[in-house]
């Protein structure tokens, strides 16, 4: 699971992606799980370092994380796997 | 260390060029009490969904549309229509507030009946009273509406039976200059069936001509259309005057006036585009004051408003079951209101919010109900906010038709609540249960179980 490399994120939750020329507006949160989804970390290492950070039950941010990885494939904001 | 408040993570793309059409952001205020009642706490005491009606409202909108029209006009009688919602309870605020009633069935006239309302001053509509529902209103001294001539002449046979005079009016359907023109109700104004039928009515001993009826359509936007059935009924008593120096008693309008929702497809919300009651007495009044009939002898004026008068005092709560991205990865949300309680959503794009202050993450979202059926819609495009399984949603202006018209579907009809003036909450109608579906149910012998 893994971003596509080509995607630009910017500090005020801007996401460009160059290959499609489309932009997007993320919050705060979706902004750190881009990155860390850049980064190639795992959903259980994700979900670990957010509930570790954030007030939110483990199932609860399960339920969002999933909810915005369906929004990434979507947009076609992630590597396909081969 | 203390963690950090969470918010749910959000994409969205980016739209150069298409804002809305206002051009303005989606921002939904929650509604988390109704007349002081917090959501929740009726949530918790009466289960979810349920409906909701509020005393306060039924009773200050019943007064605004007194005010606008006995300010115009002195002699104003409404009647509540029991079809729009015919729940005892909220009936007889009508009633209190010096409502008569307004029914289409022997069911209703029944209901009315025992809601304490005199039989005279029962106004009987619709095209369907078996001679056992005429005899009664006969009886009663009630006024009968005439549909259609199959049910004069049973009047006429029913009245000479009982050796009593009937008090009818006739139903008129005209052209208004309104599209569609409702023309099922009565007889037609412009091909002369009307006058046959008053021509009819007048030599009969046994009936006794009271009144003229028209209800020339439902949610109508143009008040003008009110007024040209005015004059028409006017013109109508004018001729009656003339021919046989009878004075017609009351004009009766009908319903019709819109409530405050939006139409599916209207391009601006109902809160911009309804008439007021004010809108409705300005034309309304003024046709009758501008007529050829004689001062003295001036009719009183009925109306038997009811979606307008209720819609607003009503609300239904529900709860969020599941959020669901369809496959073109629209949010979509399921709560446990569907159109079998929801009757109106199928003709209105219904008010609905959450009842708790939630995140300013709105999404186009297609709202759904709980029937396992593809047309069970509530919504089909609203820019909402998400919320989470077990948040609570309050739809708006859901007093007029759902209470009557709703479907025993897959499951029972909820409970009613009506929060009184002094901002109680009591029970006005009860949850359906097994037993309630079960006890019209007959199982043949043979195909009983031995234990039974």
């Amino acid at each position: 699971m893994r971003l596509k490399q080509n995607i630009v994120i910017t500090e005020t939750g801007f996401v460009f992606d160059s290959d499609t020329g489309d932009s997007y507006s993320t919050n705060p949160v979706g902004m750190e799980l881009l990155e860390k989804l850049r980064a190639q970390m795992e959903m259980e290492e994700i979900t670990a370092y957010m509930t570790g950070k954030y007030d939110v039950e483990p199932l609860q941010f399960q339920r969002y994380f999933d909810d915005f990885v369906i929004m990434l494939r979507h947009f076609n904001l992630m590597e396909e796997p081969e | 260390m203390e963690k950090l408040k969470f918010e749910r993570p959000v994409i969205s793309r980016i739209n150069a060029g298409i804002p809305d059409k206002f051009g303005m952001k989606t921002h939904i205020i929650p509604v988390t009490q109704i007349d002081g009642i917090p959501v929740k706490d009726i949530l918790d005491r009466y289960g979810s969904p349920v409906y909701v009606i509020s005393e306060k409202t039924v009773r200050s909108v019943y007064q605004e549309a007194l005010h606008a029209f006995t300010t115009r006009y002195p002699k104003i009688q409404f009647a509540w229509s029991y079809k729009t919602n015919y729940l005892n309870a909220v009936c007889r605020i009508y009633h209190q507030e010096g409502s008569w009633a307004e029914v289409v069935s022997g069911f209703e006239y029944d209901k009315a009946i025992e809601n304490g309302v005199p039989g005279n001053k029962i106004i009987f509509n619709g095209p369907d009273k078996s001679a056992e529902d005429l005899k009664k209103a006969i009886e009663n001294g009630s006024l009968i509406h005439i549909d259609h001539s199959d049910e004069l002449y049973d009047c006429i046979k029913i009245a000479k039976a009982e050796g009593k005079k009937a008090k009818v009016a006739i139903r008129v359907n005209m052209d208004t200059g309104i599209y569609p023109q409702w023309d099922r109700f009565g007889f037609n104004y412009e091909n002369g069936e009307a006058w046959n039928a008053i021509n009819k009515i007048m030599p009969e001993e046994n009936l006794e001509l009271t009144g003229l009826h028209t209800h020339i359509g439902t949610y109508i936007m143009t008040p003008s259309a009110y007024a040209v059935a005015t004059s028409k009924l006017a013109l109508l008593a004018v001729r009656i005057e003339k021919k046989y120096s009878h004075h017609i008693r009351y004009i009766d309008l009908g319903g019709g006036f819109a409530s405050k929702n939006t139409l599916k497809g209207a391009y601006l919300p109902g809160t911009d585009t309804c008439p007021s009651f004010d809108d409705y007495a300005e034309a309304i009044t003024n046709a009758l004051n501008n007529s050829d009939i004689e001062y003295e002898h001036m009719p009183a004026l009925f109306l038997e408003t009811g979606r307008a008068l209720i819609d607003d005092a009503g609300c239904i709560l529900g709860t969020v079951l599941a959020n669901k991205r369809l496959a073109n990865g629209r949010r979509s949300l399921i709560i446990d209101i569907g159109v079998n309680l929801l009757f109106t959503s199928f003709w209105y794009e219904h008010n609905i919010a959450p009842a708790q202050f939630h995140q300013d993450d709105y999404e186009d979202t297609t709202i759904y109900g709980p029937l396992c059926m593809n047309i069970d819609v509530i919504r089909a495009a609203i820019m909402f906010p998400s919320l989470n399984k077990g948040d609570h949603v309050v739809i708006s202006r859901t007093g007029a038709y759902n209470m009557t018209q709703w479907l025993q579907f897959i499951t029972y009809r909820p409970r009613v609540v009506l929060i009184n003036m002094k901002g109680e909450a009591e029970m006005i109608r009860e949850q359906e249960t097994n037993q309630t579906m079960n006890m019209l149910d007959v199982v043949p012998g043979h195909l009983k179980n031995k234990d039974e």
